[in-house]
């Protein structure tokens, strides 16, 4: 699996959503209808399967799918 | 209850008020780790006691005011049962004394183990219990945390401060299903109030509703309430067992 399918399918499986959701321009907040508590989650799920910390400043820059995406790959 | 062992933690469970409440969580079917920091003794003899009874724990070690450790040693627990489903902060130093006389070092020992410990121990399960979606967790307060007391100035403070801790992080962990509780005794009679003179003693008494101080079963059997399915709908509360005393 790509790094791309891999995330979205860490998000399919943490926030329940569908694929087709999952776009990559998709918002976390204001489209998949994650809270605050959802996207730590969704991170620390990220940190596990990836085996990466990712620091609090860097979890501010993320909101979209993309965003996660471009951001693993950045630190493979 | 369900077939699985429910997995307990009860920090300072080697004597007084956290022996009564590991053995009463025992009672009630948990496996119990009761961590000590000093007295190795005293917690093999609440293991002892445990498995008298039929039940079974596993005693641990470790400084619940050290950040690594703690993470550590919780980490092991989950990895070597595979999960963690109560945790009750019970460890506390109690350094009393007429606030003009205290040190720094007595603000800081207080502090840390009584409130930062709390911090610690709550950090390092949460993460696991956000994701098996459940958890209990109960810090032991004390009335004092809301009444005040002379000669407790820092203790109360440490004390309070759970209080605020408690209920946000009730708010907070509640959409996962985490409850988050309080209990404040009052007079207890253990160890840390076995110092007190006569006199003082006898005029505490004399304030208490029930008339008599609290026995760390009393205490336990809060704890027990709030960690059950009976209280399945409680979270961010503070139950206090006091003989009526808070004021």
């Amino acid at each position: 699996m790509t790094v791309e399918e891999q995330v979205k399918q860490i998000i399919m499986e943490q926030l329940n959503v569908t694929e087709e959701e999952c776009v990559p321009e998709a918002k976390f907040i204001d489209d998949l209808g994650a809270d605050s508590l959802d996207l730590v989650e969704l991170i620390m799920a990220m940190e596990d399967h990836f085996g990466l910390e990712i620091s609090d400043d860097e979890l501010a820059q993320i909101s979209t799918i993309q965003d996660v995406i471009d951001y693993i790959a950045s630190r493979q | 209850m369900s077939s699985k062992k429910t997995i307990a933690l009860v920090t300072g469970g080697s004597r007084g008020i956290g022996r009564a409440i590991s053995v009463r969580l025992s009672d009630s079917g948990a496996f119990v780790f009761i961590n000590y920091h000093h007295n190795e003794k005293a917690a093999a003899e609440t293991l002892r006691i445990i498995r008298d009874k039929g039940g079974d724990g596993e005693i641990c070690r470790f400084d619940v005011s050290d950040f690594t450790a703690t993470q550590e040693a919780i980490r092991n627990i989950i990895e070597k049962k595979g999960t963690i489903d109560i945790l009750v902060n019970n460890a506390a130093v109690s350094v009393d004394g007429l606030f003009v006389r205290a040190t720094e070092q007595d603000w800081n020992d207080t502090i840390d183990t009584n409130l930062k410990g709390t911090f610690n121990c709550c950090r390092a399960v949460t993460r696991h219990m956000m994701k098996q979606r459940s958890g209990r967790i109960v810090n032991i307060s004390s009335v004092v945390a809301e009444g005040g007391n002379a000669g407790q100035t820092l203790y109360s403070a440490s004390k309070a401060g759970i209080l605020g801790l408690t209920k946000s992080l009730a708010r907070e962990l509640g959409p996962r299903n985490i409850r988050v509780n309080a209990v404040a005794p009052g007079f207890i009679e253990t160890d840390m109030t076995d110092s007190l003179s006569e006199e003082n003693r006898a005029k505490i008494i004399s304030q208490i509703p029930l008339s008599r101080p609290g026995t760390p079963e009393d205490v336990a059997g809060a704890v027990a309430f709030l960690v059950s399915m009976d209280a399945d709908y409680i979270t961010g509360q503070v139950i206090r067992v006091c003989g009526g005393i808070y004021t």
